[in-house]
């Protein structure tokens, strides 16, 4: 046996982007975004997230909406990477994403709809371009490839102004293959594509570390040829200038990113699911520590940009704009019956009519 | 005006479209320099050019994937499948997704997508390279199945399928790819989808039939000609949604009928097309329908292959069997 000659050929180093650390103190100067009407804004968007989530848990255990994801814990992400979006940018979600779809102006009373067993509130009334709730875990990621290469191409040979994709997957979607074919291609085809996976550490009950060996999720991108690095998704400033860093290249023609969100579910997978058979206890104790909401409060009252009073009042507007929303949900009468057939095709085929027929005959049931 | 075959009216199609309609954009692999492995998009690339006519890396997920998230941005992506065998990774995002766009965002996004795949058996390739899978596509709302079987409808119905505004599934028969030449005037004009085309009248039997194996239908027809017995033979062309009242028009005149195809029979087209008779045309029918379709076993490695694939004296047998029904004799 001949000893092998080595070449290196690559080694590299994982960013963590950090600014606020636990105790919201910063750990460096942050980034030029970081107004205080832009922070206390985020902080607003955060808490606005948790409380939708918080009621829309509520709502399906009293029997008046269907199973819903709750994002808590994780509301730094959505709303970091919701913020960093510019409005003519395409936004392909997951299903875990009360905070972006709320930065990108889906309507409150459209994701009770959704989550509602309603279709129509996918037909987001602003954000019309960007892609509905995908629920099959990681197949979003190969849409946001796809609406990239269509960016670029109608920049490129349409003329059209530059744009981005930007998607989002839980970190249980790192092991499908939709994953790692978006990855290959956006690299391949230097795509305008941001890739962020909230590492929340749980795929329903399966732990990170059963889910894969490798390190980090981040270093997934080098195999793809492409940039990827690690944020502090508990610190929404970090989320949002990794993602705005990343948007801004992809823009440039500088091609895709893979962010990879540290953070942790402090919540059940959804309504339908009971994380205390599997979390350990004192691991959410712990996570707690570090959750979002709190650390970038106890930086804003530290700089006197937050008060007792500020809470209040933004916990009632909060709870009037919800309050608002819930009435709508509730007040939102059914879909005729007969919608199932309405956009199947951009027109009813005629081998559909004797159906469509049979349905609207059979009366619109009981709302 | 040369006269081409079946897989070049699928180039002289996406030609015509590509140049019509700068949205159009043809990938999949080995599309590109290669012209596909059929030869499908010969000359395409360097007509069109690499940013237009695309070699994609080898992920059949991704495929029918990036499809999706180019549609709802406006493109009219034309995707390759290399062989029918391999769709199935891409399965998950034609069906969960291409699909269901429309319906799931009642009508703000849509997919205006063409996958494209050579199909059935015949032409001794290896495992995984010759089944006729078209019922799976069927069964699925919110697709359109189009099979042409002839140089015109290719083009035509190509066509109509890249400016359809839903998502088609264009299934292409690789045995007869070069089986026969026609003159097809690059006119730029569609064939009508969800519609069936007679191919050859007749009053005494219907026998219905797409892709490949109206090849061996229509050699039926010729011979049962011979023996003055007119059979009608009918292409559905679109399978899904399919054009029954083409199938009972003609059963209106004949009473008696045939299906045939190469796919296995459980839970195959045949058997849709059976129920719908029965469901409305039952009191036409003279004879039960008859159905020959390949095996429902898995299709075999091609020694095997001719065993497998419905040939003509079965067809024929199949006729006999309706005509002489209910008494052995023919009233």
């Amino acid at each position: 046996m001949h000893k092998p000659r080595m070449h290196l050929l690559a080694s590299f180093d994982i960013a963590h982007l950090q600014y606020l650390d636990e105790q919201g103190r910063a750990t460096q100067a942050l980034p030029d975004f970081a107004t205080p009407d832009t922070l206390q804004a985020l902080y607003r968007q955060m808490a606005l997230a948790r409380l939708v989530d918080d009621r829309a848990v509520k709502l399906q255990r009293t029997g008046q909406l269907g199973t819903y994801p709750s994002s808590l814990g994780q509301e730094a992400i959505g709303v970091g990477v919701g913020g960093a979006l510019a409005k003519d940018d395409v936004y392909c979600p997951y299903y875990r994403e009360t905070g972006a779809l709320l930065e990108r102006g889906v309507e409150i009373e459209e994701i009770l709809a959704i989550w509602g067993g309603d279709e129509r509130g996918q037909d987001y009334k602003h954000a019309r371009e960007d892609l509905p709730l995908c629920i099959p875990i990681a197949t979003q990621l190969l849409h946001a490839a796809g609406v990239a290469f269509a960016l670029k191409y109608k920049h490129e040979q349409l003329d059209e102004p530059p744009r981005a994709a930007v998607t989002c997957a839980g970190d249980g979607a790192t092991s499908r293959g939709d994953f790692y074919e978006a990855l290959n291609i956006a690299g391949v085809w230097r795509l305008p594509v941001v890739f962020v996976v909230n590492n929340n550490r749980w795929a329903i009950s399966v732990p990170l570390a059963a889910q894969t060996a490798s390190r980090t999720i981040a270093q997934k991108a080098i195999a793809a040829g492409i940039p990827g690095l690690q944020v502090d998704g508990n610190d929404v400033i970090a989320v949002r200038a990794a993602v705005a860093d990343a948007v801004g290249r992809a823009r440039a023609g500088q091609g895709p990113t893979l962010i990879e969100a540290t953070s942790y579910r402090l919540c059940d997978h959804t309504t339908a699911d009971d994380a205390g058979r599997y979390q350990p206890k004192e691991e959410v104790r712990e996570a707690w520590h570090s959750e979002p909401l709190v650390r970038l409060g106890l930086y804003l009252r530290g700089r006197d940009l937050w008060s007792d009073e500020q809470e209040d009042e933004l916990q009632r507007e909060l709870a009037e704009i919800l309050e608002r929303a819930l009435r709508a949900y509730t007040e939102r009468p059914r879909d005729r019956a007969t919608a199932m057939f309405d956009h199947l095709y951009a027109e009813l085929p005629e081998a559909y009519l004797e159906q469509y027929e049979q349905l609207a005959q059979a009366g619109e049931g009981e709302d | 005006m040369a006269q081409i075959t079946l897989v070049e009216a699928i180039t002289q199609a996406l030609a015509y479209e590509m140049q019509a309609d700068p949205r159009v954009l043809v990938y999949g692999q080995d599309v590109g320099r290669n012209g596909g492995v059929f030869r499908a998009t010969e000359g395409l690339q360097q007509r069109f050019g690499p940013a237009r006519v695309l070699d994609t890396p080898l992920a059949e997920t991704m495929i029918g994937g990036i499809a999706v998230g180019m549609a709802v941005q406006g493109l009219r992506p034309v995707a390759e499948f290399q062989f029918m065998g391999f769709i199935y990774p891409g399965l998950d995002q034609i069906l969960s997704h291409a699909a269901r766009f429309r319906n799931r965002t009642r009508g703000r996004l849509s997919c205006p997508i063409v996958y494209r795949a050579p199909y059935g058996g015949g032409i001794h390739a290896p495992e995984h390279h010759s089944e006729s899978t078209e019922a799976l596509f069927a069964h699925i709302p919110g697709l359109r199945v189009v099979v042409p079987s002839s140089p015109a409808r290719a083009y035509g119905l190509l066509l109509a399928a890249i400016r359809d505004p839903d998502p088609v599934i264009f299934l292409e028969p690789k045995r007869i790819y070069r089986a026969v030449r026609q003159e097809v005037p690059d006119s730029g004009e569609a064939l009508p989808l969800d519609r069936c085309f007679v191919l050859r009248e007749g009053a005494d039997v219907t026998l219905i039939a797409w892709g490949a194996s109206l090849k061996e239908t229509l050699r039926a027809a010729e011979r049962l000609a011979e023996e003055g017995i007119q059979a009608e033979v009918v292409d559905p062309a679109t399978l899904k949604p399919l054009d029954i009242q083409g199938i009972i028009d003609s059963l209106e005149k004949t009473r008696r009928c045939v299906v045939v195809h190469e796919a296995a029979r459980f839970c195959g087209l045949g058997a849709e097309i059976v129920a719908q008779l029965n469901d409305y045309a039952f009191d036409l029918l003279d004879a039960p329908v008859q159905r020959v379709t390949g095996y429902d076993t898995v299709m075999p490695y091609y020694r095997l292959e001719d065993s497998y694939l419905p040939g003509v004296e079965q067809i024929l047998a199949a006729v006999r069997t309706a005509l002489d029904y209910p008494d052995g004799g023919r009233a």
